[in-house]
């Protein structure tokens, strides 16, 4: 028996693994540029958390000012409160973003004037002032619970930047590095002849793309940890229950993936080419499949669209277990789409693939 | 003896170019075999097939006795090949490289380490292939080669970008594997090569191997005058050069004297109608 470091096995891995780790660029795509959206898209929503939604209460607003105790914590949590008696100044300071939102009372409406400029703040303040005008409608009634302003559950349903963009992203980084390995592998292996030079060696085919997939598999994991870890520590991320269902979701994503990046090696005739391809698939697929922004927005028939997307289903099957507090089934039928995908689009690029470039 | 590599009618076509047209070629085992032919001659093509890369369109081709197509797993351990191209792992230093190569074949480390040596690259062990010159990447495709031993080396043009320094070195290593009884077939553009290595040389050209013999036997057969220069430039072209050089050491002119006979050149030239280019 071979010690379990020896071997074809290892060492395949570790040179693939090597050929990666020393690709400047790869690394750089794999990794860091996703990161940097990530810390982009965490530092816009700093800006925004909750407690920092600037509100001009215009003269005197009842359902404000009579908010019993519990519900006033919870409200100046989510709002940073100034007092004006000038309606028309409130509104230009809200138009030119110095304040989220303007509040006046008329008679018994409640009427809140704020842009659409960031959506997410839009959205908080909107659904915050649902709640409370929703929970003194409840309490007029005299039935139980008196008065309860739940900030929490308006979080909930529109998440928070940080936890929707964190899945999304690893999902496109994930995404990226898997069909550009695959890719740009095949083809360089099959310029320099080494693919024929492996044939020529007492390995099998298994374990040349086994190596390879473990690799892969390996690197999209040290992805998932590196956007975990500083989404937490430093974005105020927070996962829930079954956020360990998105490690083999985002296994079955990565063979998905790879096998587009074979599918995209097996058409194109260059190194260059082949990357390119994936590129043009993963890009466009990305922002189409929410990994930018939410596609709660986007017009019917892209939604519908999207779901042919297995980056979609990588995505909403990652913020199922990762952040909307999910059970880990709600993992198993994005998992069984990229399963089905991975097969059909691996059975079309082994017809099309060729030993050699010409 | 048994034949190292029996091939029999081989044949490939490429749509309608046919690259190698029935081949009949023996090669016995611990023969030093050089394959010589101009461009597009189907020597790669031919090697391929025997190394069982490449599917034949007809004949067939067996190694130490067992067929090469469909690739036998038995076999490939007991064969070595150096593709015409440098196939290496991107972005591994030589020594990674070698190393990789060795654990496939189940080879220990330290026997890599030493064909490093032998190959005159222990002082790039630690540069990364995208780094080595020319010569220095065809070293190392070469020792990636051998380095589990195989009984039969397959070499496409290993030479063809090495310095005449390097290139007598791979002489010495080359006839040195032949010499513990391995069965070597190379390709090659060099005339010398094939003449200083080769056991048996067969020259290709249009897909036909038109002949395989020694060399000696070849020149021998070309049947080719013998060219006697003398020291003032004049050339004598004759087919009794021991009565002509009987002649001239009576007239004393020997001095300075050259005497050439037929060369694998000249074979080369009479087979195929061309002049060699190298
Ligand atoms: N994969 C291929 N598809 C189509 N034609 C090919 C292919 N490989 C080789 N050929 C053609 O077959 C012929 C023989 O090619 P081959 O590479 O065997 O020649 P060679 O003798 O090795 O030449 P060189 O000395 O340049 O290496 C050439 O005309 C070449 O164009
Ligand atoms: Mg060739």
């Amino acid at each position: 028996m071979k010690s379990l470091t020896q071997g074809p096995f290892w060492a395949l891995s570790r040179a693939i693994l090597w050929g990666f780790v020393r690709d400047r660029t790869a690394v750089f795509f794999a990794v860091v540029f996703p990161l940097m959206f990530l810390v982009l898209f965490g530092g816009l929503f700093s800006d925004q958390s909750v407690g920092e939604v600037d509100m001009i209460v215009v003269g005197d607003v009842t359902l404000i000012d009579d908010l019993p105790d519990d519900a006033d914590e919870s409200f100046d949590a989510t709002f940073d409160v100034t007092r004006s008696d000038d309606l028309d100044d409130a509104i230009a300071q809200v138009r030119k973003g110095d304040a989220d939102v303007a509040v006046e009372q008329q008679g018994e409406t409640l009427v809140a004037h704020y842009t659409q400029t960031d959506p997410a703040k839009a959205g908080i303040t909107a659904g915050a002032l649902q709640a409370l005008v929703d929970g003194t409608n409840l309490a007029a009634t005299g039935q139980p619970p008196t008065y309860s302003l739940d900030v929490q559950s308006v979080e909930d349903d529109s998440l928070d930047t940080i936890q929707y963009f964190t899945p999304g992203l690893l999902g496109w980084a994930v995404a990226m590095s898997a069909a550009f390995g695959a890719a740009a592998t095949l083809q360089g292996w099959r310029q320099t002849k080494l693919l024929r030079r492996l044939q020529l060696a007492p390995v099998s085919t298994r374990t040349v793309v086994g190596a390879r997939v473990s690799v892969t598999v390996a690197v999209a994991l040290v992805q998932m940890a590196i956007f975990l870890g500083i989404g937490s520590l430093f974005f105020g991320l927070t996962l829930t229950g079954a956020w360990w269902m998105a490690i083999p979701l985002l296994v079955v994503g990565t063979l998905c993936f790879m096998s587009l990046g074979l599918l995209a090696g097996a058409i194109t005739k260059t190194q260059e080419g082949a990357v390119n391809a994936a590129n043009f698939i993963v890009l466009p697929m990305a922002f189409l499949s929410g990994s930018f922004f939410p596609l709660d927005a986007a017009p019917q028939w892209l939604q519908v669209f999207s779901n042919v997307l297995p980056l979609k289903h990588l995505n909403e099957g990652m913020l199922d277990v990762m952040v909307r507090g999910e059970p880990w089934t709600a993992a198993l039928l994005p998992m069984l789409f990229l399963a089905i995908f991975a097969v059909v689009v691996t059975l079309i690029s082994a017809k099309l693939f060729r030993w050699e470039t010409t | 003896m048994t034949a190292a590599i029996e091939v029999a009618g081989l044949t490939k076509d490429y749509g309608d170019l046919r690259a190698v047209d029935g081949v009949d070629l023996a090669v016995d085992e611990g023969d030093f075999v050089g394959i010589l032919g101009p461009n597009g001659a189907g020597k790669t093509t031919l090697l391929e097939m025997i190394e069982g890369l490449r599917e034949p369109t007809g004949g067939s081709a067996a190694v130490l006795g067992l067929p090469a197509w469909p690739r036998n797993p038995a076999l490939l351990p007991r064969i070595g090949v150096q593709l015409q191209a440098s196939s290496f792992f991107e972005r591994l230093t030589a020594r990674e490289q070698i190393h990789t190569f060795a654990s496939l074949y189940g080879v220990a480390a330290s026997h890599a380490d030493e064909w490093l040596e032998r190959v005159g690259l222990v002082e790039k062990a630690d540069s990364r292939v995208e780094d080595l010159s020319g010569g220095q990447a065809q070293r190392l495709s070469i020792a990636c080669a051998l380095v589990h031993d195989p009984e039969v080396v397959f070499l496409d043009e290993p030479t063809s970008s090495l310095d005449p320094q390097a290139r007598r070195n791979l002489w010495d290593l080359l006839s040195g594997i032949n010499d513990s009884g391995r069965t070597v077939v190379l390709t090659t553009h060099y005339m010398d090569e094939a003449e200083a290595l080769a056991d048996r040389v067969a020259i290709m050209d249009h897909g036909r191997v038109l002949v395989h013999d020694t060399p000696a036997a070849l020149i021998h057969r070309l049947d080719a005058p013998t060219r006697i220069t003398l020291a003032d430039g004049e050339t004598i072209t004759t087919r009794e050069p021991a009565v002509e050089i009987a002649r001239l050491s009576e007239a004393n002119r020997l001095d300075g004297v050259r005497v050439q006979t037929g060369t694998l050149e000249d074979v080369f030239l009479d087979l195929t109608g061309r002049e060699y280019r190298a």
